[in-house]
């Protein structure tokens, strides 16, 4: 493809370390990937001249055309079903679902058909697609736009789910989860979608099935992922001032589940506490607890705990701060275990 | 003004009475009831009255094999052969077919071995046949799931100037399904080379086509899309093959998607574990034994002097061949890898189902140790 000198400004200004949203670097991701390999097309709703609702696709129908960006009927379960059409003649379709809630029309085609279609073929057709979902709360959204849904897909086998917390990891496990011959649900958690970074692209950062130990610590490791990364390294650093020492885990992905790497950390601090914003019976949470017990009871000093939304549907606006898992309530959690500084 | 300015074919409602070429008793038909189709060449009628009579005897075949236990499950589409095999037949090696559970025939008219297709009925493994190598998806068992994927390959191969067609069956309760309405919807916008044969055969297993939709056809489905649609008559294999053959031209030619009915009859009971004797009558199904497509076809060629004794003998015995190796494939009890079940989920290879597939590894070690105890 031929540049005009702008884009050609463009590139290279892109190149220089700057400060970047998780949004515009998701859309860094979109465009790079479909600058590398032209069977990469972004689709879905309202992804074309407005660029999505969270503007991810801002720019790219007019750089790439409409043969490979473009606004498809307002129908979930049709783009995903289509998609699983694209990816069987060989493209790369990265389709959107505009919001977490907006998903569930398409979960059947999901569940049956993208996450079975390797297996049933005994790997002669993989489906190569990433389905992005603008996740999670905290943006003041009516009902039906707050949801973390993560649940759902990392229970169904044969999807890889990822959730950055983080524009560099966005933007680099983007750029991998596209890569992968492997269906990817991509989380975008919206909280953090205007989150800034310094960044230099192509940033590269670890592998997206590695879990990351993103703040070191002796006494407790705080697991979170998405936006309670952030909650989870506000209250080390506010139990840091109690005399506390926290390590933090961003899982990064939700299935694959990184047993080493966040097993490692429990066995050092002997301590361990989830915090997702889903409700907690049946969640993401549950699952972790289970494994790293199951795994490393014996260096466990303490219960681990979930600390998570209530087990209730997700409020409305003006109640979604007393839902929403806190640094406050985390500290409040840790403070629950018998403590023995000395 | 009119608020019809045009008379494009989408705006068109398809004919109450389903379009025909011939009727039951082997006449070809002129006048209003053709739709303006022209009966295909008799050589062509004649190598679909071979296909359909191998097709019907491979099903009879699998459906008593099935009774005999070689089979987990078996769903007949005896009856439903002008539909199945008239329709498979408009399009080329090149196009793709996204088939249901019901389609087994229709597979065997694309090529593909018996031993595979039924390798999934048997319990194998869920899907038994190379896709790709013989454009031809897994049969889908959720409903009208595979239209979609139909219009989604279709639209890739446009974008990619790949002059393919896509064709997929549903059954007349797969219409009700979201997917459907979706898959018809993104096909007409996107204009994508789709042909959609909807299978009346007026059964959802128990359910009957008036509980399913008050539609007049369900051809008139296509005109709210805005594609043309056909209300057929499914037990017609020229008419069924006529129209198909025009649509799959029309779409290949960029004119997009098409909708077509076929009115037929499930003979057969959904499965071998359905029981028809509680929501129909034996009289409903002698009335349709009656409209025998592969009967009618059979007097017009005999009354065109085209079927001799010499071609009946010879069809007869490539069916016998084919039910013969079915059988045989199916006596046969493959040894299946336990392990296998782990080997193919993801591309990128996982510790957990390592652990998982060791696991097992050791269970199946452990248990054969105490086979071999045991019959010491």
């Amino acid at each position: 493809m031929s540049r005009t000198a702008t884009e050609r400004a463009a590139d290279a200004a892109a190149a220089a370390a700057q400060p970047m949203t998780m949004a515009g670097a998701l859309n860094a991701a979109l465009r790079d990937a479909m600058e590398a390999d032209d069977r990469v097309v972004v689709y879905g709703e309202d992804v074309g001249p407005l660029g999505g609702v969270f503007r991810v696709t801002d720019g790219l129908q007019s750089r790439f055309g409409d043969e490979r960006v473009w606004d498809s009927p307002l129908a979930e379960s049709g783009i995903i079903g289509t998609a699983v059409g694209m990816a069987m003649y060989g493209m790369r379709p990265v389709v959107e679902m505009q919001f977490d809630a907006f998903s569930y029309p398409a979960f059947e085609q999901i569940v049956s058909h993208v996450a079975k279609m390797r297996n049933r073929t005994k790997g002669r057709l993989e489906l190569p697609m990433v389905i992005r979902i603008p996740c999670a709360g905290a943006i003041g959204g009516v009902e039906h736009h707050s949801d973390s849904s993560e649940a759902y897909w990392a229970a169904t086998p044969g999807l890889t789910v990822v959730m950055p917390s983080n524009p560099a990891d966005a933007y680099s496990m983007l750029r991998e989860a596209i890569d992968s011959d492997d269906p990817v649900v991509f989380m975008e958690p919206k909280s953090r979608y205007w989150s800034k970074a310094s960044l230099e692209l192509p940033v590269r950062t670890e592998p997206m099935n590695r879990a990351k130990v993103v703040r070191e610590g002796t006494d407790v490791t705080l697991i979170g992922y998405g936006p309670t990364v952030r909650t989870a390294l506000d209250a080390a650093s506010a139990a840091e001032a109690e005399g506390l020492s926290v390590e933090v885990v961003d899982l990064r992905s939700l299935s694959p589940f990184d047993d080493e790497t966040v097993s490692a950390s429990v066995r050092k601090t002997s301590r361990a506490a989830v915090i997702h914003e889903a409700a907690q019976f049946g969640g993401y949470g549950a699952e972790v607890a289970a494994r790293l017990t199951e795994r490393n009871f014996f260096h466990l000093a303490a219960p681990i705990l979930r600390i998570t939304g209530y087990d209730i549907p997700y409020p409305s606006p003006k109640l979604e701060e007393h839902y929403l898992p806190t640094p406050d309530r985390v500290l409040d959690a840790l403070a629950s275990w018998e403590w023995d500084l000395a | 003004m009119s608020l019809n300015v045009e008379h494009h074919e989408s705006r068109v409602l398809p004919s109450e009475k389903p379009v025909r070429l011939l009727d039951n008793a082997g006449h070809a038909l002129r006048g209003p009831e053709t739709g303006g189709f022209e009966l295909p060449a008799t050589e062509t009628l004649l190598e679909l009255y071979r296909r359909m009579v191998i097709a019907r005897r491979f099903d009879v075949q699998v459906t008593a094999l099935t009774k005999q236990g070689r089979l987990a499950t078996y769903p007949s589409a005896y009856g439903q052969e002008a539909c199945e095999i008239g329709v498979v037949s408009a399009i080329t090696a090149d196009d793709w077919f996204f088939p249901t559970y019901r389609d087994s025939i229709a597979l065997l008219t694309r090529g593909l071995e018996p031993a595979d297709i039924l390798q999934s009925f048997r319990g194998d493994w869920h899907n038994g046949y190379d896709q790709r190598a013989h454009r031809t998806a897994a049969q889908a068992t959720p409903l009208a799931t595979q239209a979609l994927h139909a219009v989604g390959l279709a639209h890739a191969a446009r974008l990619r100037h790949d002059p393919i067609v896509t064709l997929t069956y549903l059954g007349d309760g797969a219409t009700s399904e979201g997917d459907a309405h979706e898959a018809f919807n993104f096909a007409a916008v996107w204009q994508t080379p789709t042909v959609f044969l909807v299978q009346n055969n007026q059964f959802a297993i128990s359910t009957p086509l008036s509980r399913q939709s008050h539609a007049t056809t369900l051809a008139d489905k296509a005109v709210g899309y805005g594609m043309p649609g056909y209300h057929v008559d499914g037990n017609d294999v020229a008419a069924m093959y006529a129209v198909a053959t025009a649509a799959v031209d029309r779409a290949r030619a960029g004119g997009g998607p098409t909708l077509i009915e076929g009115l037929t009859y499930r003979i057969e009971p959904h499965t071998n574990s359905d029981d028809p004797t509680r929501y129909r009558q034996g009289r409903e199904v002698e009335h349709w034994k009656r409209r025998d497509p592969i009967e009618r076809l059979e007097k017009y060629l005999v009354s065109e002097g085209a079927l001799t004794d010499e071609v009946r003998a010879e069809i007869g015995e490539a069916a016998e061949a084919l039910a013969a190796r079915t059988r045989e494939a199916m006596n046969e009890q493959p040894e299946l890898d336990p392990l296998e079940l782990f080997d193919h989920v993801y591309s990128t290879p996982r510790t957990a189902l390592a652990e998982q597939r060791a696991a097992l590894e050791a269970e199946l070690a452990a248990h054969r140790t105490e086979e071999e105890v045991t019959a010491r």
